[in-house]
């Protein structure tokens, strides 16, 4: 692993059963880097994506992390309450669903102290505090604090699901397809907070999209997946303005102006 | 002298076994929920078929046995099962908690401190406190092995966010010697204190979902709560009106048409004892 | 000066070859070479579609050469990096403090304000925002672009006003290395004689320039060497 690297992907493979959906994927993500996995529906990126943060076991190859206290660790190598405590702690997973990244059912300032709770905060008073700060910070009306997220617009979900990762000031966060659900216009204001709170907190991101125009706003590194593999990488605008790959090439010419 | 053809204290020898081995690893891991192989008993799930089970299983030809429902010695459940050992066990039972050496309860705690070499068995129908929050068993099971809880707080924290308070009023999560999450069966959570560091041994059983767990005597037990929202037990601006006690548990009845209201002790073996003794409430 | 060059650019080819038309194969550059010291300003001259902003782009990282080197002295350390051959994530680097780009076109980011878009490059180096803000307002004060607008996102400014965002943006963080890519194209004579200064003062601060400069008066004023491409020969267009 390169010395300042956060975290260094060796040949890792994920199954499903016998199908195999990731193929031998390598690559290093450094602190504050915005990565951006793209190509099509079924090309392996959520799976990949899960597999890096072992919620998915991979089925070969490894993922080095660089751990705020152990140091470099083989996330294979965690035990489970390890590899929790990075879940709720030290990562953040938003996911493309709200429903699978939200408690419907909780209040909005419920659902950002969850983390909080889980690492024993265990003052009201402080928990609200944080949770009206964070609710600020992801552009939510703090009004709205005891009110439950099946009751927010799609967008506000999403930036729900931000606030709710971010709050334990997390150094990675996964994001599968968060902006996907959403109407261009809610889009636009999405990215932006996310690529200032990115910015801001020198979060490290592995983002899954198939909207190049995201990957070109957000990302710095493009991986390009197809059947499981990478077929490209490289600095976004390089591989988006000089694609190589005839997929790659495929999908650039295949939108309008990303 | 037990009911002929039937087993001392109904259940057969194996089973008993079986479920006093499942009882001593429950008190050698406090508030852990440990699997046991559940029998068809002669009443319905609901009905107290865990505790019975446990009651059962520990059952000595000796024992002095008391069973309260919802405080009274004197209710159908009640009534039932303590008759249901007299038959199959053949056992004394009383309705004095001093007397007993095995209470069975469902949904409290008597008033009478309990003392070193008793044992009280609770009747539990839910025993996963994370079970509304967390519906899938398998993760309940990983987050109590990570003693991962902040979920429990979440639940608190709504209470709060919707009444401007805790209003979880029964059946209130303990977290058992530092560590384990626990379910203490519907009692009101007026009893939560009497469980802490108590002389007595506490069993739980929950028949339907073969759980049995357990706190044993002079164990921790801790009412979840937040530091700017301490627990705290229920107050009442009355006095029993029958006994005159201001520090029991109290039922609210209403005794005519015209609504009249009057409070009482919930246990009835701890009000009449107090009358007993001379103490009078103020009720006509 | 040259003889220490901070920019060397050794027999560079580019040909695109596009997968999507049958593979046929472009060729744009061929057997570039250039030398450049700190000080110095090359004016790259040829005919349009030579390829002048293909060996910008190439320069810069954001086209992959087919062939050749490029080599970049790192003014911090001294060491030379070839540029088509090191990791993304020290061209990242390397573009955030030592090789600086203004493309012609400003790429505007949604609801991001003008003065906001020109402080990013250098809270990217570590500026506090506040500084940052304040430097990136001298600066569009020098290029004229008025103080109502600035709070603006520039999606709907004149092409003139955002490409004065653009050149504020390329040169808020003094960088050894600059390439410009006409930055003038849309300029009233006023801004084109402050960007000339802007230049110039970079220049002399030590900073070696290669650029592409249609205007007859900006090439004249800023330039210090010319190098010539001419199109290339291509059999399969």
């Amino acid at each position: 692993m390169s010395p300042d690297a956060l975290m260094s992907v060796r040949q890792l493979s994920a199954a499903y059963g016998r199908q195999l959906a990731c193929r031998e994927i390598s690559f290093e993500l450094y602190p504050g880097e915005v990565i951006c996995l793209v190509g099509e529906s079924g090309s392996g990126k959520s799976t990949l994506l899960n597999t890096l943060a072992h919620r998915h076991r991979p089925a070969s190859g490894e993922v080095i992390y660089r751990h705020a206290r152990l140091g470099p660790v083989s996330l294979g190598a965690l035990d489970e309450a390890r590899l929790r405590e990075l879940w709720r702690t030290d990562w953040g997973f938003v996911r493309q669903n709200p429903r699978d990244g939200l408690r419907m059912r909780i209040s909005a300032g419920g659902n950002i102290g969850e983390r909080l709770m889980a690492l024993g905060e265990r003052h009201y008073g402080r928990l609200r505090e944080t949770a009206v700060e964070w609710l600020r910070l992801v552009e939510i009306d703090p009004q709205r604090i005891d009110d439950r997220p099946d009751t927010f617009s799609g967008g506000m979900q999403q930036r729900l699901q931000i606030a709710r990762n971010l709050v334990t000031r997390p150094r990675l966060v996964f994001m599968d397809e968060p902006t996907s659900g959403l109407d261009v216009s809610v889009q636009a204001r999405f990215l932006d907070l996310l690529r200032r709170l990115v910015a801001e907190m020198g979060l490290s991101v592995v983002l899954v999209t198939h909207d190049l125009g995201v990957a070109r706003l957000l990302g710095h590194r493009i991986l390009v997946m197809k059947e499981g593999q990478i077929v490209e990488q490289g600095l976004t605008d390089q591989v988006l303005d000089d694609p190589q790959h005839p997929y790659t090439q495929l999908l650039v010419t295949s939108v309008l102006a990303a | 002298m037990s009911q002929a053809g039937y087993n001392f204290a109904y259940l057969d020898e194996h089973t008993k076994r079986m479920i006093r081995r499942a009882l001593l690893k429950a008190v050698a891991i406090p508030g852990y929920q440990v699997p046991f192989g559940s029998r068809e008993m002669p009443l319905p799930y609901g009905w107290g078929t865990g505790g019975i089970q446990v009651t059962a299983a520990i059952i000595g030809r000796d024992d002095v046995l008391k069973v309260i429902d919802q405080g009274s010695d004197d209710t159908t459940n009640a009534v039932n099962i303590r008759s249901f050992f007299a038959r199959v066990a053949g056992v004394a039972t009383t309705e004095r908690t001093r007397e007993a050496t095995l209470i069975q309860t469902r949904h409290r705690i008597p008033e009478t401190p309990l003392a070193a070499g008793q044992v009280i068995v609770f009747q539990v129908p839910i025993p996963e406190p994370l079970r509304w929050l967390e519906p899938r068993e398998t993760e309940t099971r990983s987050l109590h092995a990570l003693a991962d809880y902040g979920l429990m707080n979440v639940k608190l924290y709504e209470d709060i966010v919707r009444h401007g308070r805790i209003a979880t009023t029964y059946d209130y999560p303990v977290e058992v010697n530092g560590r384990y999450l626990m379910r203490p069966s519907p009692i009101p959570k007026f009893d939560n204190p009497k469980m802490h560091r108590n002389p007595a041994l506490q069993l739980f059983g929950a028949g339907r979902e073969k759980r049995v767990y357990a706190v044993p005597p002079w164990t921790d037990v801790r009412s979840l709560d937040f530091e700017d929202h301490p627990f705290a037990i229920e107050r009442w601006d009355h006095a029993c009106g029958l006994c005159g006690a201001s520090d029991s548990y109290l039922d609210e009845l209403i005794t005519d048409d015209a609504g009249t209201r009057l409070h009482v002790c919930s246990d009835t073996e701890y009000c009449a004892a107090r009358r007993a003794a001379g103490h009078q409430g103020d009720a006509p | 000066m040259t003889d220490q060059p901070i920019l060397e650019v050794q027999t560079l080819s580019k040909r695109f070859k596009l997968h999507t038309r049958d593979g046929i194969e472009i060729p744009v550059l061929e057997d570039i070479e250039f030398r450049l010291g700190a000080g110095e300003c090359l004016v790259l001259d040829g005919p349009s579609g030579a390829g002048k902003s293909t060996l910008l782009r190439c320069l810069y990282g954001n086209y992959l050469v087919s062939g050749g080197r490029i080599l970049l002295r790192r003014p911090s350390d001294g060491l030379v990096l070839d540029l088509c051959s090191i990791s993304p994530h020290l061209l990242t680097d390397l573009r955030r403090t030592t090789l600086g780009y203004v493309s012609q076109f400003l790429r505007v980011i949604p609801r991001v304000s003008a003065r906001e878009i020109v402080a990013e490059p250098l809270t990217a180096v570590g500026v506090p925002m506040a500084q940052a803000l304040e430097r990136a307002d001298a600066l569009l004060d020098r290029l004229n672009l008025s103080s109502r607008i600035r709070h603006l996102p520039p999606a709907t400014f004149s092409g003139g006003e955002q490409q004065r965002v653009n050149i504020a943006r390329g040169l808020i963080v003094p960088k050894p290395v600059l390439l410009l890519d006409e930055p003038t194209a849309s300029l009233d004579a006023r801004n084109r004689a402050v960007v000339i200064a802007l230049i110039q003062e970079a220049r002399l601060a030590g900073c070696a320039i290669v650029g592409i400069f249609h205007d007859r008066e900006v090439r004249d004023a800023v330039a210090t060497r010319s190098f010539d491409i001419q199109p290339m020969e291509r059999e399969a267009a």
